[in-house]
């Protein structure tokens, strides 16, 4: 059984797009697309949580992660508490679980959780009481699902729909969580470009095309998406320099005329300008990088909606 | 055993006798024409209610454009029902401040959907005044609202429905189930 699924089949925590169903994707985006305008009225709230506390549990630091599910939480009405948890990585499995019993005592209905460690937000989704969700926000290499849906929100938002679209996620995919969830939820053709020592082990077992040579990779391409390099998470020396990666897969104005004319760039953020992409480009008409987080919103906004109204079915 | 006030069709209700939609929202137009003000805003609710608002738009020669709501993230029963699956973007292309609106739905029944709907409304703005048409009044309100405006006010019995539903040619039936 898909721990992510009630039992009559509605969405019950958000862990991984692995293994979710294509109708429940669609119905997120459907959804996020109706929370669009939330923002932009006189009052930028939909009263649909009101009373619920979602606590935003955040093991590594992530300012833009949390302001955004923060925001998106508010919008909601729900009541939302921020917790910052250094962890001593001696007792972390049960500091973590005394955390979540602590907070579920302290009526809490929905926990977001980000955390360097792979399965985390699993780890935490099978301890909760029932009527408690869990969204992961980001755990280790392994995934970041409401990234890849706001990347699905963004390509559909400008592109129509998802056939006939040739995306290329380029850079350190290795490192990143956001890359492991596009490769899972990205029904076109997907290409990953990047140097050797920056892409995983069997990515081409994934069902993407593997490309080192970046203008090979981005020709006729109508999505790119550049990812960080995580300099954070680096162990050992792969690169030489960021200026040589720059001159390798930094995405310049030259490398992106080999691109479709219309194709639209998207970076997950925050940006290291002048090692992964050229200012020229991320500033550029082609650029949807700010579209981007105001996306994030609608789309934590739906997510967050669809688990509220099941955690109490 | 004492009737419900208000109804022109009292007891039992067969599917025959359910009047042509179609008809039912011209003479619908015919009653609310003479209280409509020029600068009128019309607001359908999803989904039957959009339906009958651009009938109704059409009919009344409004000159204002036609707004749209879907309250499903106003809705009270939402803790015990959750999300419904397709929820469609509220869509009020006006500045709704102190403008006169004409609340359109097709079926009014316990008045919980008009209260999310004016709810939502007043997170738009602060309205002059909101009446409210529906195609359809079958009694059984659980709230204290009613219809300033109603094609047909029957009672039917609580445990059925009244729908309305559309064909792809455009031509709307009500049925009793």
């Amino acid at each position: 059984m898909n721990p992510q699924l009630s039992q009559d089949g509605r969405l019950r925590h958000l862990l991984t797009l692995d293994g979710l169903p294509r109708a429940i994707i669609t119905q997120i985006l459907d959804t996020a697309e109706s929370f669009m305008d939330v923002g932009e009225r006189e009052v930028k709230k939909v009263p649909l949580l009101r009373g619920k506390s979602i606590f935003n549990l955040f093991f590594e630091p992530s300012t833009r992660t949390r302001t955004t599910f923060e925001i998106a939480a508010k919008r909601l009405s729900a009541d939302v508490v921020n917790l910052n948890i250094a962890t001593s990585s001696q007792t972390k499995g049960e500091a973590i679980l005394d955390t979540v019993d602590n907070l579920s005592a302290m009526h809490a209905d929905m926990f977001v959780v980000r955390h360097a460690q792979s399965g985390a937000a699993h780890f935490i989704a099978q301890h909760v009481a029932p009527h408690i969700s869990v969204v992961n926000a980001g755990d280790g290499r392994h995934a970041h699902p409401t990234q890849g849906l706001l990347d699905m929100f963004t390509i559909r938002r400008f592109k129509g729909e998802f056939h006939n679209l040739t995306v290329a996620i380029v850079g350190d995919v290795l490192h990143s969580r956001v890359a492991r969830s596009q490769i899972h939820a990205l029904v076109p053709e997907v290409r990953v470009i990047g140097p050797k020592t920056l892409l995983p082990t069997g990515v081409e077992q994934m069902g993407v095309r593997v490309f080192h040579d970046m203008e090979a990779g981005l020709a006729g391409c109508d999505v790119v998406i550049m990812l960080r390099l995580q300099n954070e998470r680096m162990k050992g020396a792969r690169l030489p320099s960021s200026q040589e990666y720059f001159k390798f897969f930094g995405l310049t104005p030259e490398k992106l005329a080999l691109a479709r004319p219309d194709a639209i760039v998207m970076h997950p953020g925050p940006m290291n300008r002048g090692v992964e992409i050229a200012s020229e480009v991320a500033d550029g008409p082609q650029s949807v990088i700010l579209p981007q987080v105001t996306y994030g919103i609608a789309v934590r906004m739906a997510v967050m909606a669809m688990l509220a109204g099941t955690g109490n079915a | 055993m004492p009737s419900p006030p208000n109804s022109y069709c009292k007891g039992f209700l067969m599917h025959a006798s359910l009047p042509d939609a179609n008809t039912l929202i011209v003479q619908l137009a015919d009653v609310i024409a003479p209280a409509l003000t020029p600068d009128t805003l019309i607001v359908g609710i999803h989904t039957g209610g959009v339906w009958v608002a651009e009938r109704l738009h059409a009919l009344l020669s409004c000159s204002q454009p036609l707004g749209t709501l879907d309250i499903s993230f106003y809705r009270d029963d939402f803790s015990r029902i959750g999300l419904h699956p397709q929820v469609k973007p509220s869509n009020l292309p006006f500045d709704l401040e102190d403008r006169a609106i004409l609340l359109v739905d097709d079926v009014l029944h316990s008045g919980r959907t008009v209260r999310a709907a004016m709810n939502e409304l007043f997170d738009y703005g602060r309205p002059a005044s909101i009446r409210l048409a529906v195609l359809v009044d079958r009694g059984g309100h659980e709230l204290p609202i009613r219809p300033d405006f109603a094609g047909l006010s029957i009672t039917v019995p609580d445990h059925r429905n009244i729908n309305l539903s559309r064909l792809d040619d455009g031509h709307l039936t009500l049925t009793l189930a």
